[in-house]
């Protein structure tokens, strides 16, 4: 049967749909979120101008989706969208572990050797999932939901040819850089399997329909893309080292990340900045 | 943002006897009214006055985003971060645009991007005076957005009418997104205004430190501060209007009332508008000082141009991919 919820009020009847659907509008929020702060880390360092220019561009668009996510929550009851993004600890956030890995060496204001070559291999493997995801609930039962994923995914496509032309230049070019973009696919093999997972409630966002398809789904489509792409594909199975982000499970790059990205929000969170 | 400032260099002759009726026919347009293009024929000191003033813009534009992009990761709403996000990419932008035009000024002398970049690392392109500061805390941010954009509004609008049409056209954007820069700047500005005791002390403190750095954006009053200035064959060649006293002068007379409608002070218990003389008299900064800046021996330098060399160092293997051939999609 298919389900139609078109207001927050009505999604806080069902308790099972709700608590399914904020699980859900976490992933996405906080996915996104951990992302553009990484993006945001490299500004000022992109290897010449004109990416910067672009990078920028994407990494503020992914900032601008996570709050959209946090403006659901929002409206859900579960607590403004600042606090949502600021003030959570690393066992309540629900992004994949992979998205939360430091950029390279050294920090953003001091000695960043941060390594484009990571840069380019997540942004692209997370900007397929992505589209992924956004499809499968782009006809979500959570109206505001779905309209929202409609919404993102009209500036999506540019951030995934962005990612793909770099993934294909750099496997095409120098031994150097097929050396560095396969090192760093090789590692993400063995880290991004829970950003494809859909966490503990993962049954009940499939049968209240809050998204169109499962886990093994979006694995299996997302391997078919990425396959179409990646020059050499690693044979041993995807793996999630550092656990599952979708299940709180962090590393301590989220917790150095968290401190920056809230540090001026923590020292008065009183005030109106 | 950015103005210009004057850095001490070798004399350029305008043009060699056999061009002499290029030279007349050259000042004939301009006093015209008429815009200068890239291939058009000009100058040497005005190829080289341009390549200085654009080259530096563009650079500045670029190591002005440091300074505010420390604040980036840390900017404290949705919003907030939001907001940074795009001004500091306008930052970029404004780079970006601007090193394009300085690129075709600078091909006829066998210079490129890599040059500038190079010139940048070994000291030879010098970057704007307000972006070798520190900055402390989120009102700094804030400052930079309304008052160092307030002051790069007051000298780039100077420039409008510039005789060198793509520079002219580039200004008509940048100054366009300068004005959001300020407002955003304002933004954060009005609201530590109207917030709690720590809020207020941080902005009160942030202007304290800026202060002197903002005297100085607009280049000392004349050569005779720092040994050389630009100010006479930019006002010659038609590339900018006033000299850097008067767009002082009009930068103070607008945002000394802003300043003192918020409640905040400046650092100069002596400054004061003169009505009969219509100036402001202020305290001078100190001008030894903003040589030392200007000759990258300011307080944050050093930090800032090993940020530029690490991202080129480091990413050289990324440049070298690109040298090989295309892909197409």
């Amino acid at each position: 049967m298919s389900q139609h919820i078109e207001t927050a009020e009505q999604a806080k009847q069902d308790s099972t749909y709700l608590e399914a659907l904020k699980e859900l509008l976490f992933q996405l929020g906080d996915d996104d979120l951990i992302i553009s702060f990484r993006g945001s880390e490299w500004l000022g360092l992109a290897p010449h101008i004109e990416e910067d220019v672009a990078y920028s561009s994407i990494t503020q668009n992914t900032m601008g989706h996570a709050a959209m996510y946090y403006n659901l929550l929002d409206e859900l009851g579960v607590g403004k969208a600042d606090v949502l993004a600021h003030d959570r600890i690393p066992k309540q956030r629900r992004n994949g572990t992979y998205l939360e890995k430091r950029n390279g060496e050294g920090t953003y204001l001091e000695e960043p050797y941060y390594d484009w070559a990571l840069a380019v291999v997540r942004n692209y493997l997370y900007e397929v999932f992505k589209k992924i995801k956004l499809e499968a609930i782009a006809n979500s039962s959570y109206q505001p939901l779905a309209f929202v994923a409609r919404k993102v995914l009209m500036e999506h496509p540019y951030h995934l040819a962005h990612w793909k032309l770099w993934m294909e230049q750099l496997q095409s070019a120098t031994d150097e850089s097929k050396k560095r973009i396969n090192e760093r696919v090789q590692e993400a093999w063995k880290e991004f399997e829970d950003v494809l997972e859909l966490g503990p409630l993962a049954n009940d966002m499939r049968s209240k329909q809050l998204i169109a398809i499962g886990e093994e789904e979006m694995k299996e489509r997302w391997l078919e893309e990425v396959k179409s792409v990646l020059v050499d594909v690693p044979d041993s199975p995807l793996e999630k080292k550092y656990g599952n982000g979708r299940n709180g499970e962090h590393t301590t790059d989220l917790n150095q990340a968290l401190d920056i990205l809230s540090e001026v929000y923590a020292s008065d969170k009183a005030a109106i900045w | 943002m950015y103005n210009y400032v004057e850095d001490g260099d070798s004399k350029t002759t305008a043009y060699v006897e056999s061009d002499k009726e290029k030279y007349e026919a050259f000042m004939a347009r301009i006093e015209a009214g008429e815009k200068i293009e890239a291939d058009d024929w000009m100058p040497d000191d005005y190829r080289i006055a341009l390549i200085k003033l654009i080259s530096m813009h563009g650079i500045s534009e670029i190591m002005g985003a440091l300074p505010e992009k420390e604040w980036v990761p840390k900017a404290p709403t949705l919003r907030r971060k939001l907001g940074i996000m795009a001004k500091v990419q306008d930052e970029m932008g404004h780079g970006q645009l601007l090193l394009r035009v300085a690129e075709d000024l600078m091909k006829p002398l066998g210079k490129n991007r890599e040059s500038l970049m190079k010139d940048l690392l070994n000291g030879d392109l010098k970057f704007h005076n307000v972006f070798h500061m520190p900055t402390k805390t989120w009102a700094d941010a804030g400052m930079v957005g309304w008052l160092v954009d307030g002051a790069a509004i007051i000298s780039q609008t100077n420039m409008l009418d510039a005789s060198y049409g793509p520079y002219q056209r580039a200004l008509q954007r940048i100054c366009q997104e300068e004005v959001f820069h300020a407002q955003h700047g304002e933004s954060i500005i009005m609201a530590l205004a109207e917030g709690n005791e720590y809020q207020r002390s941080i902005l009160q403190e942030s202007l304290n430190r800026w202060w002197p750095s903002l005297l100085m954006f607009f280049g000392p009053a004349s050569a005779e501060t720092t040994g050389s200035s630009k100010q006479d064959i930019m006002i010659k060649y038609k590339i900018r209007k006033s000299n850097n006293e008067e767009l002082r002068q009009a930068f103070l007379s607008k945002y000394m009332p802003r300043v003192f409608a918020l409640g905040l002070t400046v650092p100069d218990e002596t400054i004061r508008y003169d009505e009969k003389e219509e100036k402001w008299i202020y305290k001078q900064p100190d001008w030894e000082e903003f040589k030392q800046i200007i000759r990258n021996k300011g307080p944050r330098s050093k930090e800032r141009l090993r940020l530029r060399e690490i991202a080129y160092e480091n990413n050289s293997w990324v440049r070298e991919a690109l040298a090989t051939k295309a892909v197409t999609v």
